[in-house]
């Protein structure tokens, strides 16, 4: 199985992960959508969907067949090109961040170790940063090429709020990889791995991450490039179809990508918390403690993208000027005084 | 050559070509997805229908024009800060080695780099109302 | 053509290609895409050289943070059809001109270098690793690291008297 000296078992054994991993995210994300409806009727004192199928569970499947069958419309002023681009790099940037992530345990399939991790990359978390600087072009492109003032103003806010929280959150990371000495994410993980969690070590950086996380994925309280009150629809009013489908679901893919990585960075990962995995394993086999502590890290990443919905139906959004405050002038310094401290601190106690 | 078949350096060049594959796996379903909606769904064009959406009114102008400069200034400060903050990730990796020789390096440039930001809130550079 | 040839050509390919664009296309826009493109593609070629780090800062850095800079100051001029402005022809032919010297001199430069040798290790080698980096950042060239953030207080400083001219 060698040809042009690539080993073809392991690039289907990668095609399959990959494959899994995006559908994973694409129907996690059509199944948020109906949690938000849910969360937000049950907070308001409704019932919520639930007319198609039981618990009106197939609605996601409804809305999401109804974005094929609607017209596509690109209006007359807009740049077309740049248009049909928009949607694409949002979603392909969303899409891409899930391939550093440490999703379980090892498997093992006839004598092969698979990891349930795409790329154990070397500059893992700097990756996710780097796929995470990229989303502002989606909003931009998308807002910018649209023609339309409300668009424009929408991107623009959308593009400046997104690299303002991009440096406090860059700022509270390091803390955390202080503590592991790796930018790797098998290592980070692998750190917390029946040890203490990062969460007890980090608590103010986990609250800074946290809050640049709610404003990296335009959710409320930081949700002014979607703001209709005063921008009508946000950056993509001018979009119909499954280009409006693409912008909303990227939305919620980057809800649950980060909901993930927290829990990677900071929850321990897969780790089920007061288990021996590796004594677990001799029980049951390798292959079902993979699937557990999948399942321990999906449990984790989808509580986090409750307390996203429970935050959006309680707390009313930002103004500008406010949003703009708070991430420069008291997250930036909080950020910086973390990590001055942690430093200290972890030098201080190896004396 | 990049030999794929040994994964037990992870520090070699081929354990990124899974991330090349997503790209290409995540980039080809869009574009097949987009281009399936385009086919499937109804073509009523109408001139009407093509134009702006201004909440009813007829749009005026175009939405290509120059903004305020606080946006402007926000983004080339987020390169500066940008950058700082890059140089912070070598050292968070070697921190334990460096001790506290390297440790005063980082303080001295945290030094300077709070001397910009005072300057830059002290001169309302990020003084959103007017 | 083993498969580490084959991308490098590749990359190339989409390097050039896209820097040709930046240049030939008429809408700014295009060219700020065309310039990520090419960054990209570079940022390929330096994970080819196990050059990690640089890859991504290039990513983070250049991609991610000045081309939002760039997009924003093309996006929000005045680009309408209308306001387009007149092009000297004088201009384009002198512009051409100083071009073709500049190629011209980097071509005679790389002429008398050594580049047929093998100048990088492809693949493996941790040079370009955070790593080995971060120590030598630390140690060896701690001076120009800390000369550095006084360059990066004196472009605030001057981004902040620009912008905020009173």
């Amino acid at each position: 199985m060698y040809l042009l000296a690539i080993d073809w078992i392991f690039i289907i054994e990668k095609l399959v992960l990959i494959a899994a991993i995006v559908t994973l995210s694409m129907v996690v994300a059509m199944y948020a959508t109906y949690g938000e409806r849910k969360v937000a009727a049950f907070i308001q004192d409704r019932i919520g969907p639930n007319r198609a199928g039981p618990f009106g569970l197939l609605q996601p499947l409804a809305d999401g067949g109804k974005l094929f069958f609607k017209e596509e419309i690109i209006p007359l002023a807009s740049s077309k090109f740049l248009f049909i681009l928009g949607p694409l790099l949002a979603m392909v940037t969303a899409l891409l961040t899930s391939a550093v992530i440490p999703w379980g345990a090892s498997m093992n399939i006839g004598n092969r170790t698979v990891p349930l991790q795409v790329a154990d990359v070397n500059i893992g978390i700097l990756y996710v940063f780097g796929v995470v600087s990229l989303g502002v072009y989606g909003i931009m492109l998308g807002g910018w090429a649209s023609n339309n003032k409300f668009s424009l103003l929408a991107a623009i806010r959308g593009a400046s709020q997104m690299v303002s929280y991009e440096l406090a959150m860059g700022l509270s990371l390091i803390a955390v990889l202080m503590l592991t000495g790796s930018l790797q994410m098998s290592v980070i993980v692998g750190e917390q791995y029946n040890a203490v969690w990062n969460i007890a070590y980090q608590p103010i950086g986990f609250i800074i991450f946290f809050i640049c996380a709610l404003a990296e994925t335009n959710r409320t309280p930081f949700d002014l490039p979607e703001a209709e009150n005063e921008l009508n629809f946000g950056y993509h009013q001018e979009y119909s179809s499954m280009k409006l489908g693409f912008y909303l679901f990227a939305e919620y893919i980057n809800m649950f990508i980060s909901g993930v990585i927290m829990a990677t960075l900071y929850f321990g990962g897969y780790d089920i918390p007061f288990v021996n995995e590796a004594s677990l394993a001799q029980h049951i086999g390798e292959n079902w403690v993979a699937l557990l502590t999948f399942l321990t890290l999906m449990v984790k990443a989808l509580f986090f993208v409750f307390v996203f919905m429970w935050i959006r139906w309680t707390i009313p959004r930002f103004r500008f000027d406010q949003l703009m405050h708070l991430g420069w002038k008291r997250l930036i310094p909080l950020a910086l005084l973390n990590m001055v401290i942690t430093a200290v601190v972890i030098l201080w106690l190896k004396k | 050559m990049v030999n794929l078949a040994i994964q037990t350096n992870l520090d070699t060049s081929g354990s990124y070509l899974p991330i090349g594959l997503q790209l290409l796996f995540a980039a080809g379903m869009i574009v097949t997805l987009m281009g399936v909606t385009h086919l499937l769904g109804p073509k009523r064009r109408t001139a009407d229908k093509l134009q702006n959406f201004a909440s009813g009114i007829e749009s005026h102008g175009e939405a290509r024009q120059p903004i305020a400069i606080k946006y402007f200034l926000t983004a080339i400060l987020f390169v500066l800060f940008d950058v700082e903050v890059i140089f912070f990730y070598p050292y968070a990796v070697n921190f334990r080695e460096l001790g506290w020789s390297g440790f005063y390096a980082v303080l001295l440039f945290v030094a300077f780099f709070l001397c910009g930001f005072i300057y830059i809130i002290r001169r309302g550079a990020l003084k959103w109302e007017d | 053509m083993n498969i580490t040839q084959l991308l490098f050509w590749l990359l190339t390919v989409i390097a050039i290609g896209s820097a040709l664009m930046i240049v030939t296309s008429k809408n700014p826009v295009y060219s700020v895409l065309g310039l990520i493109v090419t960054f990209f593609a570079i940022s390929g070629h330096y994970i080819l050289m196990n050059a990690q780090f640089l890859a991504i800062v290039n990513i983070i850095v250049y991609a991610g943070a000045i081309m939002v800079l760039f997009l924003f100051v093309i996006m929000l001029m005045n680009l309408s059809r209308a306001t387009e402005t007149l092009k000297n022809k004088w201009l384009q032919i002198v512009g051409a001109i100083a071009g073709s010297c500049l190629f011209l001199v980097l071509i005679a430069a790389l002429k008398n270098t050594e580049i047929k040798k093998n100048l990088v290790e492809m693949g493996t080698g941790d040079i370009g690793l955070v790593k080995s980096l971060g120590r030598e950042l630390f140690t060896t060239f701690v001076v120009p690291f800390e000369i550095s953030s006084v360059l990066f207080l004196s472009a605030m400083i001057g981004a902040v008297v620009i912008g905020k001219k009173e």
